[in-house]
């Protein structure tokens, strides 16, 4: 856990400035996943101010808590937050998707902060029950959180891990799913129902819970009482909504990897600005 | 003609030897996919069982799991058939393993066509060139039981991942002229002038017994077990291409993308032109039957070695 306690609403105008910064690398960038990197914000807002025991100075700490991007195209909200958080100059995202840029379009190692090379899906669940794992053999005290996007729930190597860490009861390890019920093509549950999720990771040796994933306090509320069940793995449905924070960009797929025109960037952070004002009382003292 | 004494199947020499490094160093972790019998490990998983990770037969799991296990800074060695190892978890090899730089090491076992009567589903022969195309994996196919012995030492000890490639039929133990083993160095089984005779794994075994036979004939044959496929020892495949009059690779794997490209291009690009035959399975659908009729079948064997050879020296009169 971080030392900082920050207040409800500080991480709500946290959330925002994330959000503003995201969609201007992306834009800068001409590349980026904007609508599912706006869903998981608040999620990651959260894990890495209020809940995971990581920082730049304990990276090298084998008792870190570890957290395993699985949807590694939502990575603008990651590096904005890890770089927020001081594992690197927020100026070196201006290198975002650039010629020989460590800061490429998914998860890379070389950028301080990040333990896995993840973009292709369904590959952080597996990691992570081997952490946790090697957790549980070592008795160490750290915990292996891992971001699943619900399409990513139709690659089958995911139910394998399912089932495994079912299977050693690794109540260290959680698994939330940013349930923003859109993928590239469509709605998730036209495009392959994945649905019942609750009762599947049930099935599969799981504690499921439910949270709205935009809600800080709910977030937190969720995330500081894991495992949700001794002696299973938990997952948390965090019920999000793609393009969070931007009017024209909610539930709408054109978004999942969109670059806002010039127009439309404007447009969006007026809207992120108002909100900032809004939660601030017209007072930001930045 | 000197007799080979036939040794273990270098599958158990892997169980014996990883067994003995995880008595003493409790670090090691090894995964398996419903794999721990053909694995020659249910002794290690009796006498270790905090040692051994079940994921049942899920070799996508397997990779990532093991690459977690790494992470965490255990020494991991994953272990599955290679056919399934190498084709369905690709991805996670890729990504997970070699992407990501965990040191983990891949036990590719039964490969190549060990389990010849199965059928093409239980081939391995497009491990080597899948592999060969990724960055930062190594590619070990020892010969015998000392190389594969020395093969588990040093990916044990390895920082980087490395794909180790094993049969299971038990395999004669070969002479070499120096008693040295030193990844990415070729042994050298014996020396000639005549042909010079590439081979991994366990065509080494019918290259000498070629070279035997041939030497009846006053032919001599450079043979080298090029148990490092990736990287190849390029200075001992160039020298051995410049002396002799005829070169032949031999591998069990698809003569796409495996030791013999490997080689020929070493030869091109130094720019050495000699009568060349890679011997391997050629692109057709796998002949059935045991992994001995195989090699026959496709000329592997020590007849059909020497058969090549003869045939190649006479080009190069």
């Amino acid at each position: 856990m971080t030392e900082k306690k920050f207040t409800d609403r500080e991480l709500e105008i946290l959330s925002v400035r994330y959000r503003l910064k995201l969609l201007h690398y992306i834009k800068a960038a001409g590349a980026g996943h904007t609508g599912g990197s706006l869903s998981c914000t608040d999620i990651l807002n959260v894990l890495y101010n209020d809940v995971l025991n990581v920082s730049p100075e304990n990276l090298s700490d084998n008792h870190r808590d570890r957290y395993i991007q699985s949807k590694g195209h939502s990575v603008e909200a990651l590096y904005v937050i890890l770089a927020d958080r001081g594992f690197f100059p927020e100026k070196e995202l201006e290198q975002l998707c650039k010629y020989r840029s460590k800061f490429t379009g998914h998860p890379s190692r070389k950028v301080n902060g990040i333990e896995f090379n993840t973009g292709a899906l369904g590959h952080g669940l597996s990691i992570s029950a081997g952490i946790a794992l090697a957790g549980k053999k070592d008795q160490a005290p750290f915990r292996v959180f891992t971001l699943l996007g619900d399409g990513e729930l139709a690659e089958g190597s995911n139910w394998e891990a399912a089932m495994v860490a079912g299977h050693y009861h690794l109540d260290n390890l959680t698994a939330i799913v940013d349930l923003n019920d859109l993928q590239i093509t469509g709605p998730v549950r036209e495009v392959c129902n994945p649905y019942p999720i609750d009762d599947k990771f049930s099935a599969f040796g799981w504690r499921v819970t439910e949270t709205d994933g935009h809600s800080i306090p709910r977030l937190r509320e969720t995330l500081h009482h894991l495992p949700a069940e001794l002696g299973k793995p938990t997952l948390v449905i965090a019920h999000t909504i793609k393009g969070k924070g931007i009017s024209f960009m909610e539930h709408d797929k054109r978004w999942h990897h969109g670059v806002p025109s010039d127009e439309e960037y404007t447009r969006a952070t007026e809207e992120l600005e108002s909100e900032l004002r809004r939660l601030t009382g017209f007072d930001d003292p930045s | 003609m000197e007799q080979l004494v036939t040794g273990k199947a270098n599958l158990d020499v892997f169980a014996e030897t990883l067994s003995e490094l995880a008595e003493e160093n409790r670090n090691i972790m090894v995964v398996t996919s419903d794999s721990r019998g053909s694995a020659r490990l249910a002794a290690f998983a009796a006498r270790l069982p905090d040692q051994i990770v079940e994921v049942g037969i899920a070799e996508q799991n397997l990779v990532g799991v093991a690459a977690g296990l790494a992470s965490a800074g255990k020494t991991v060695f994953a272990v599955s058939p290679a056919c399934f190892l190498t084709a369905r978890a690709l991805e996670q090899i890729k990504n997970d393993i070699a992407y990501s730089n965990q040191p983990v090491t891949l036990v590719g076992i039964s490969a190549g066509v060990s389990y010849g009567p199965l059928g093409s589903t239980h081939h391995s022969i497009h491990d080597v060139a899948v592999l060969r195309a990724i960055h930062n994996i190594g590619i070990m196919v020892p010969a015998d039981n000392f190389e594969t012995r020395e093969a588990v030492l040093a990916a044990a000890a390895s920082q980087r991942p490395v794909y180790l490639k094993l049969g299971k039929k038990a395999m004669p133990h070969l002479p070499r002229e120096s008693g040295c083993f030193e990844p990415g160095k070729a042994s050298l089984i014996c020396r000639g002038n005549d042909v010079a005779i590439i081979a991994c794994g366990e065509t080494v075994a019918p290259a000498y017994q070629a070279a035997q036979k041939m030497q009846g004939m006053g032919i001599t044959t450079e043979v080298i077990s090029m148990h490092t496929v990736k990287p190849p020892d390029r200075e001992a495949v160039i020298r051995a291409a410049s002396k002799c009059r005829a070169v032949i690779t031999a591998e069990e794997h698809s003569i796409s993308g495996g030791l013999g490209e490997a080689c020929a291009s070493l030869f091109l690009e130094a720019s050495i032109c000699k009568p060349f035959k890679i011997l391997g399975i050629p692109d057709e659908e796998t002949v059935t039957g045991s992994q001995t009729e195989i090699f026959c079948h496709y000329g592997i064997s020590a007849e059909g070695i020497t058969k090549t050879a003869l045939s190649l020296i006479s080009l190069s009169r």
